[in-house]
């Protein structure tokens, strides 16, 4: 679906992304996970056009998307949200979600009419005429899943849409989650909430240093020396491991 | 469709207005505030819903009024004709200035100063170039007739410029209800965020940015009709630039009525004040300058967003 090849970033001296490459199975749920700082968001900001890269190519459905402008990439099928919740603070939540809905309908009533539809699926449609700016963190990130959600993505690129939640929000928000993959849209989500990734993922990569350092499933990953190593230091594995076979 | 009711009943109201008095006077207030308020409109496009904050609107103001002078007293050609070719100029302008600002990315007070520096460099070339007439300014030939764009009452004047307003009024209703519109105020808000959900934010910004040139050139033709003269510094002087954008900030940003609201007051208040202190000259804008103060610092949603605080 989404294939990133020998991806590379360098911001002055900082080798923000160093040749990474991944491809992203249709109809999956994978993460992107890793340390602070490790490249995550900056990885998102090339495959979703927002960067563009110094080297390396980005495919989707086979078709080169390097260099494109993120609103021609949206048009393509993929979309993001923002680590960071950006809404259009000074409109309703409706007016929010029909910017996304005006992506595939030209009129205002169809645009609204989709917005409503799509405010229903992530559990939004009781807030339809707050302005966003009234909403809660949890609120926040459920709209910038709903305006993404309202340009019909095939892909869907979620960068720490749990971040800042109390463990029943993110209880709320997981089924939402799977059901828009259920609906036929691909995910590729960065997140810290491990229970989420556990939860959810068939594969997941992880960076650090810019550098992809391992891939495969959940389970996989969370006994993988080199990860235990990026999250936790240098021979915390090896310790780790010792102090079992002592146990 | 509210809006739609309220914008005829303006309109009908407005256009009675030489029924009711023949003074004079009252016209020519009339007249200047719709005017003002056609300014306001077009900033109001741009700025309002766009949220592209231009200092320097005189210069498609001048490029309108220049285009109809130029037109008129060089070429001969009739007013209403010039009228069309001094809207292309304005979206023109708008499309050039817009295109190397929005290009580069310039926003907020960057994009200001490159607006009121390009209207200096339009009024000193004005000044310098001789078929505007240099510093001299060019006449108009008065020849009253509707179909010459100009009107031995003030009645037809008026007519006119709120014909101009009512587009206005309806392209701001537009903007409130349309799929560009919601595209323009999203870029207004969030331009990343817009450009994620397949908004094109250059374009979007560009269109605008032309919308409001031939707007503002509109006022501009407008105002070579009426006074019948142009010269550098009244095309391209910072006054016009002011105007355009007192009104719209203090009746209310990004709103269909805000900048109506905005000179209507701006307007009642500079007469008021000159009625009053007739022997300060310009006390009127000191006035204007103590209220925009005072706008910003307790209303920044302007008299709009005071009305709509105030109901439940």
């Amino acid at each position: 679906m989404l294939e990133a090849l020998n991806l590379s970033k360098r911001f002055g001296g900082l080798a923000a992304v160093q040749d990474v490459s991944l491809s992203v199975p249709r109809g999956s749920i994978t993460a992107l996970i890793g340390p602070n700082g490790a490249g995550k968001t900056t990885l998102f900001h090339l495959l979703s056009g927002f960067l563009a890269s110094d080297s390396g190519k980005v495919s989707l459905e086979g078709r080169d998307i390097t260099g494109l402008s993120p609103h021609a990439i949206c048009r393509l099928g993929m979309t993001r949200t923002f680590q960071i919740v950006q809404p259009f603070a000074a409109q309703t939540v409706r007016e929010n979600i029909a910017v996304g809905a005006h992506l595939h309908h030209r009129g205002r009533r169809e645009a609204i009419a989709a917005a409503e539809d799509v405010a229903r699926r992530v559990g939004l449609h009781a807030q339809l005429d707050k302005p966003a700016s009234s909403l809660t963190i949890a609120g926040r990130k459920r709209l910038e899943l709903a305006r993404a959600l309202a340009t019909r993505p095939r892909l869907l690129l979620l960068d720490e849409v749990l971040a800042g939640l109390n463990p029943q929000e993110i209880n709320e928000v997981l089924p939402v989650v799977r059901a828009i993959r259920d609906g036929g849209v691909t995910v590729l989500m960065i997140e810290h909430v491990m229970q989420a990734v556990m939860n959810l993922c068939e594969h997941v990569w992880v960076l650090s240093n810019g550098r992809l350092i391992a891939q495969g499933s959940p389970r996989e990953i969370a006994a993988h020396p080199g990860v235990i190593e990026a999250y936790l230091g240098h021979g915390t594995a090896e310790r780790l491991l010792k102090a079992a076979a002592h146990a | 469709m509210r809006q739609l009711a309220a914008i005829t009943a303006f309109a009908a109201a407005v256009a009675l207005l030489p029924a009711v008095t023949s003074s004079g006077v009252v016209l020519n207030i009339a007249i200047m505030t719709l005017y003002a308020a056609l300014l306001g409109q077009a900033w109001n496009i741009l700025a309002g819903f766009g949220g592209q904050f231009s200092f320097g609107h005189a210069v498609f103001f001048g490029t309108g009024a220049y285009a109809a002078a130029v037109l008129q007293a060089r070429f001969g050609w009739n007013a209403w004709a010039a009228l069309p070719a001094a809207l292309a100029l304005g979206a023109a302008v708008g499309g050039f200035i817009g295109a190397l600002s929005f290009r580069y990315g310039l926003r907020g007070s960057y994009f200001a100063l490159v607006t009121l520096a390009f209207a200096e460099v339009f009024r000193i070339l004005a000044n310098n170039v001789q078929f505007t007439g240099a510093g001299v300014g060019l006449m108009v030939k008065l020849d009253p007739g509707a179909a010459r764009f100009q009107f031995a009452d003030k009645a037809g004047y008026l007519h006119v410029i709120l014909a101009f307003v009512v587009v206005g009024l309806l392209v701001s209703w537009w903007l409130k209800h349309s799929r560009y519109g919601a595209w323009l105020q999203a870029v207004r808000d969030n331009e990343d965020s817009a450009a994620a959900l397949g908004v094109n934010v250059f374009a979007v910004k560009l269109q605008a940015i032309m919308l409001s040139g031939a707007l503002t050139a509109a006022a501009g033709v407008f105002y070579v009709q009426y006074f019948q003269y142009i010269d550098p510094s009244l095309a391209y002087g910072p006054a016009v630039s002011v105007e355009a954008l007192l009104g719209p900030i203090i009746g209310g940003l990004g709103t269909v009525w805000g900048p109506i609201l905005g000179a209507a007051v701006l307007h009642l208040l500079g007469e008021a004040t000159r009625g009053l202190v007739s022997s300060l000259p310009g006390v009127n804008l000191i006035a204007y300058g103590v209220l925009l103060v005072l706008m910003i610092m307790f209303l920044p949603r302007g008299i709009i967003g005071l009305v709509k605080c105030s109901r439940p």
